[in-house]
C-alpha cells in the first residue's frame, strides 16, 4: 500500500480529472451551438453533419487515434499550425489530448442536448420572440434553463466518457509522465511491466470512481438520463 | 386599426385550403375568430404575430406596415409588438410569476408589473413558479404576461379550451373584465358559440378559409332565417317509428328531447343531421340546415 502515499502514483488521476474537466468545458462551448443549429435550422446536408458527429460512436478508437496522430504531428495540418502558434506540436502533448477528447466525446454531448432542444416547447420560444427577445437572449434566458437536465446529462456523460477513454489517448498521447499518462494508460503500462499490484490499485480506484459518477447520475437525474446512454 | 388583406395555401385535414381574408379590425374592440378547427384560425393569429408568413398580401397596424409581399416587407415578431396567449400558455417554468411578467416587459418595471397582477387578482401568487399553479391560474398569468408586453394588439389562441366548464365560464367573465380595464384590441380564436357570444364585440366567422359572416354576435348567432323566437340547433340522435308517427330524438347542447314528426317530414332526416328545432305556434318545426 505504500505506493498510495507516493505523489507520482496519483499523477495519472490528476491528469485524467484535469483532462475531463477541460474537455467537458469546451464540449459545452462547441456542443450547444451545434445541437442548437441541428435542432432549429433546416438545411440540406443535415444528415451528413449528423453522421460526422456520430462517427466516434462506431469507429474503433484506434482509427480515430491514427488520423488524429497524422493531423496532430508537426507534419500534419493542425500540428504544424499549433507549432507556429504555441511552439509545440499537438501529438504527445496534453493539448492534443484535449482536442482529441473533444472530438471523440462530441456525440455524448451533442445527442442529449439535441433531444433537449427538440423536446423544448416551441411556443415558449415563440412567446419570447413576440416579447422582443432575440435568438441569443431566448437561448440564454428561456431555452437553456428549460433543458437543464439535458445539459447536466451531456456534461456528466462526456466527463465520464473522457475519464474512460483509452484507445485515442494512447494513439495520440503516448505515455509521457505528467503530460499524457492518464489513469487508463497507467494501468496498461503496469500490466505490460507485469506490475500487477500497481495495476490493481489504479483499476480499483478507477472502477470505484466510475461507479460513483454513474450512481450519482442515476440518483440525481433519474429517468431522463438513462436513455441518453444509448443515444 | 389592424388592416389585413392576405392569402395563403393551408394544408388542412381535408386537403389544401385557400385561405383568403380581407378585414379591418377596429381599435379597442374584442374580436373573435369563430369557425371549425383546421380552417386557419390559429394560422391567422400566427401570421399577424409574424410567426408564419402569408403567401401574398399585406398586414398593417396603425399605418405601420408589418407585412407586404409586393414591397418585400416582413417584420420579425420581435418588432411587431403583439401579445400572444398560446393554447398551452407557454409560461417560462424557470421563472416566478412576477419574473415572467418582467421578462415580457419592454422596459423592466416592477411596480407596473405588480399593478397588472393586482388588477387581475394574481398578486398573492407573484413568487410562485408556474408548475405549482392550477390551470385557471396559469391561464390568467399568461394573460397578465401578455398585457405586460404593452402590445398594440392581443392575440388569444383558444385561451380557455384546456379548462373545465366551471373554470372556463368564470374566466370568460374575467377575460371580459380584463378587456374593459386595459382596452386592448383583442383577437380571440374560439369554436365555442356561448363563449363567443359572451365575450365579443365583433365576430369573424370563417368557413373553408373564407369569411362566412362578420358582425356583432347578436346579428350572427340569432338566426334571421326563421321568424320564430324559440329556436335551437341540435343533432339527430335517433329516429324511431311508432305506429303511424315517427319519434325523433335530438340532442340540443346538453339536453336530449323527443319530437314527433310525420312520415313526409322524416323522409329527409337522418341520424347525425345538424338541424334547427323551432316552434311556431305550438308545433315544433324541424328543418335541415
Amino acid at each position: 500500500m505504500s505506493e498510495l502515499l507516493n505523489p507520482t502514483f496519483w499523477e495519472p488521476f490528476g491528469l485524467t480529472i484535469k483532462l475531463a474537466f477541460i474537455t467537458t468545458f469546451f464540449l459545452y462551448l462547441v456542443g450547444i451551438p451545434i445541437a442548437y443549429y441541428l435542432a432549429y435550422t433546416k438545411f440540406r446536408f443535415r444528415a451528413v453533419l449528423e453522421a460526422i458527429i456520430a462517427m466516434p460512436l462506431v469507429l474503433p478508437p484506434s482509427v480515430l487515434g491514427f488520423y488524429f496522430l497524422l493531423a496532430f504531428s508537426q507534419n500534419g495540418f493542425l500540428g504544424a499550425l499549433w507549432k507556429d502558434l504555441f511552439g509545440h506540436q499537438l501529438a504527445f502533448h496534453f493539448d492534443g489530448l484535449v482536442i482529441g477528447s473533444i472530438i471523440f466525446s462530441l456525440p455524448f454531448m451533442v445527442h442529449p442536448l439535441l433531444s433537449g432542444f427538440k423536446a423544448m416547447d416551441k411556443f415558449q420560444i415563440e412567446a419570447a420572440h413576440t416579447m422582443g427577445k432575440g435568438k441569443f437572449q431566448t437561448l440564454l434566458k428561456v431555452i437553456l434553463p428549460a433543458i437543464k437536465s439535458s445539459l447536466a446529462t451531456g456534461g456528466v456523460i462526456s466527463f465520464a466518457h473522457t475519464v474512460g477513454e483509452f484507445g485515442v489517448v494512447l494513439m495520440i498521447g503516448g505515455n509521457i509522465d505528467g503530460e499524457t499518462k492518464v489513469a487508463s494508460i497507467a494501468i496498461y503500462n503496469e500490466v505490460e511491466a507485469l506490475n500487477y499490484s500497481m495495476a490493481h490499485s489504479y483499476s480499483l480506484i478507477l472502477f470505484a470512481f466510475s461507479f460513483a459518477i454513474l450512481w450519482l447520475v442515476y440518483v440525481k437525474l433519474g429517468n431522463e438520463v438513462k436513455g441518453s446512454f444509448h443515444a | 386599426m389592424l388592416e389585413i388583406s392576405i392569402s395563403k395555401k393551408l394544408l388542412g385535414a381535408t386537403g389544401v385550403i385557400d385561405f383568403e381574408l380581407i378585414c379591418n379590425f377596429e381599435k379597442e374592440e374584442f374580436w373573435t375568430i369563430f369557425g371549425e378547427s383546421g380552417i386557419g384560425k390559429t394560422t391567422l393569429l400566427r401570421m399577424i404575430a409574424g410567426l408564419e408568413t402569408p403567401d401574398k398580401g399585406s398586414i398593417k397596424m396603425d399605418g405601420e406596415v408589418w407585412f407586404d409581399s409586393e414591397k418585400k416587407i416582413n417584420l420579425i415578431p420581435q418588432k411587431r409588438k403583439v401579445g400572444f396567449v398560446f393554447q398551452n400558455y407557454a409560461l417560462f417554468e424557470n421563472m416566478s410569476v412576477l419574473q415572467n411578467l418582467l421578462f415580457a416587459q419592454p422596459h423592466k418595471n416592477i411596480s407596473k408589473a405588480e399593478e397588472i397582477l393586482e388588477a387581475m387578482g394574481l398578486l398573492a401568487l407573484k413568487e410562485r413558479v408556474p408548475n405549482t399553479l392550477s390551470g385557471g391560474q396559469r391561464q390568467r398569468v399568461a394573460l397578465a404576461r401578455s398585457i405586460a408586453q404593452e402590445p398594440k394588439i392581443l392575440l388569444l389562441d383558444e385561451p380557455l379550451s384546456a379548462l373545465d366548464a366551471l373554470t372556463r365560464s368564470r374566466l370568460q367573465d374575467e377575460l371580459k373584465k380584463t378587456h374593459e380595464i386595459f382596452k386592448l384590441t383583442s383577437l380571440m380564436v374560439s369554436h365555442d358559440r356561448l363563449e363567443v357570444f359572451k365575450l365579443s364585440d365583433q365576430v369573424l366567422w370563417l368557413k373553408e378559409g373564407k369569411i362566412f359572416q362578420i358582425g356583432k354576435p347578436k346579428e350572427i348567432f340569432l338566426s334571421k332565417t326563421s321568424s320564430s323566437k324559440f329556436s335551437f340547433e341540435g343533432e339527430i340522435l335517433n329516429i324511431e317509428k311508432k305506429d303511424v308517427i315517427y319519434v325523433v330524438t335530438i340532442g340540443i347542447d346538453k339536453q336530449i328531447v323527443e319530437v314527433v314528426v310525420d312520415e313526409s317530414e322524416v323522409q329527409e332526416l337522418q341520424v347525425g343531421n345538424i338541424i334547427n328545432v323551432s316552434t311556431k305556434a305550438f308545433a315544433p318545426i324541424i328543418k335541415i340546415r
